[in-house]
């Protein structure tokens, strides 16, 4: 992790951070907006591994809950464990899946939109599961996915892809 | 040479130790994350969390509002998209609404009005005004005349429902309406008072002047005809049904049914009687339901001779004792 990528994909984060609560968060379908921040962590965390995607996740959840006046905390945790999680599965899937990137949002948006109902459930708020799955799960997803690859673009270009240096074994006879 | 320890280069660190570390990143902010739900959730709104939340939300502030100053073209070209497209669903949406409180409404008002008139009609059927010897039977109105030369109206209970020909029907205040004049198994056809063949033998309350109400000159008046030059009567004076009985006959009316206030007296020397306007108490034109009265059965008397028909009843504009 060096000291330039690190701020640029803080920046990144932050820049979406300010989309999100700016513009994203009054387009709206049923009750879904389209998750700038979310789709740029599963781009970066994608880009740089699982220890970018946990750190961002958690500085891009304290942004929107600080914007929001949300739970401190509660969305930290969910990105957190998003962006570990998505920098995981782009180390172990990104040279043999077909779309890792769209397989990522998509599952990315699935936990973070369940997560933050069985999470808002904890806290004593809970919405019908039809509402949660029509109204606000799958637009979501559908937004999401359309970010997905201009998203993904966008980050490739600040952050691009590290060359993986394979390391060869040799024998030892 | 097999068991010797492979040498490893300096260099990136391995991928093994990598994703420990990544690992451990992550726990440690999931455990600080839990940690900042706990202490925002515990703490007052004065707490450090709280007062940093507000500290972070002024600082965004500025690029919020940039943030939505940019955004602001974008985000009225999406609403009015937005607006476009569901315009035509919400118009409909908002037009079967529409219906649906107008029915609703309907339906309240009605039974609103149904309400009082009920409770209009129970008041007079168990007050002091009700004749005694009658019973109710309440009917709703279900024609009206198709003309206005003729004052009639059919009603929703017939002769199967215990109703009689020449019964007297009253308002859910107990004014007088008019009279059954045909009747039906399910239906009757009432003859208001305003009609021109309807007489009803009546008196001026406050003076005992008596004659007989007959419709007037609009659909909606009535005169008190027949009256004695010498018998007094002035405006504001409530007419009442005279019920008189004799030996043989007996009105079709029992006595003291209001039908109107006396609204001017009319008097001129080459008229034998006096003409007196009478302005109805009962609102004919927003009557929905009426009360015909029906005679109790009376108890039997003895027998008596065959000449002497037991009360018979005659129509009111027949001769008058």
């Amino acid at each position: 992790m060096t000291g330039i990528d690190a701020l640029k994909a803080a920046g990144l984060v932050l820049l979406a951070a300010i989309v999100q609560v700016s513009l994203a968060e009054w387009i709206e379908i049923g009750e879904a907006h389209p998750d700038v921040v979310l789709v740029t962590l599963v781009a970066i965390s994608l880009l740089r591994g699982p220890t970018y995607g946990a750190i961002l996740g958690f500085l891009a959840g304290l942004v929107l809950d600080t914007a929001s006046f949300g739970t401190f905390g509660l969305t930290s945790l969910l990105l957190t464990v998003i962006g570990y999680w998505t920098g995981r599965f782009g180390e172990a899937t990104t040279r043999s899946s077909a779309h890792p990137l769209l397989i990522a949002v998509i599952l990315a948006s699935a936990g973070y939109t369940l997560g933050s109902a069985v999470l808002h459930f904890m806290l004593g708020l809970s919405i019908p599961a039809s509402q949660l799955f029509l109204a606000v799960l799958l637009p979501g997803l559908a937004f999401n996915l359309l970010l997905a690859y201009p998203l993904y673009s966008l980050c490739a270009r600040v952050l691009p892809p590290r060359l993986v240096v394979r390391r060869e074994v040799k024998p030892a006879v | 040479m097999l068991d010797a320890p492979v040498r490893r280069g300096d260099g990136p660190p391995s991928r093994s130790g990598r994703a420990f570390r990544a690992r451990l990143v992550a726990a440690l902010l999931v455990l600080v994350s839990l940690a900042l739900i706990t202490v925002y959730f515990r703490e007052s709104d004065d707490g450090p969390l709280h007062a940093a939340q507000r500290i972070g939300v002024s600082v965004l502030m500025p690029f919020e509002v940039a943030g939505e100053r940019v955004a602001r073209p974008f985000r009225d070209a999406w609403g009015w998209t937005s607006d476009l497209l569901g315009a035509k669903d919400e118009n409909d949406e908002l037009r079967q609404e529409n219906e649906e409180l107008r029915a609703e409404l309907i339906e309240a008002r009605t039974t609103a009005q149904e309400y009082a008139v009920e409770s209009r009609m129970s008041d007079y059927v168990s007050g002091p005004r009700f004749p005694t010897d009658f019973d109710p039977i309440v009917a709703r109105i279900i024609g009206r005349p198709p003309t206005p030369y003729q004052q009639e109206v059919v009603v929703s209970a017939g002769s199967a429902d215990g109703i009689k020909r020449n019964a007297p029907v009253v308002s859910p205040d107990g004014n007088l309406v008019g009279q059954v004049t045909d009747l039906a198994d399910s239906t009757a056809r009432i003859t208001l008072i305003t009609d021109q063949s309807s007489s009803v033998s009546a008196v001026v309350l406050e003076t005992e002047a008596s004659g007989v109400v007959k419709h007037g000159a609009s659909p909606s008046s009535l005169i008190l005809d027949r009256v004695e030059k010498d018998e007094m009567a002035s405006a504001g004076n409530t007419v009442i049904t005279a019920g008189w009985t004799t030996e043989r006959f007996e009105s079709l009316f029992p006595r003291g049914i209001p039908i109107g206030t006396v609204d001017s007296v009319g008097q001129q020397d080459v008229d034998l009687f006096k003409r007196i306007q009478i302005a109805p108490l009962a609102d004919f034109d927003a009557l929905s339901t009426v009360i015909v009265l029906i005679e109790k059965p009376q108890p039997e008397e003895p027998a008596r001779p065959a000449t002497e028909s037991p009360r018979r009843r005659e129509r009111e504009n027949e001769n008058r004792p």
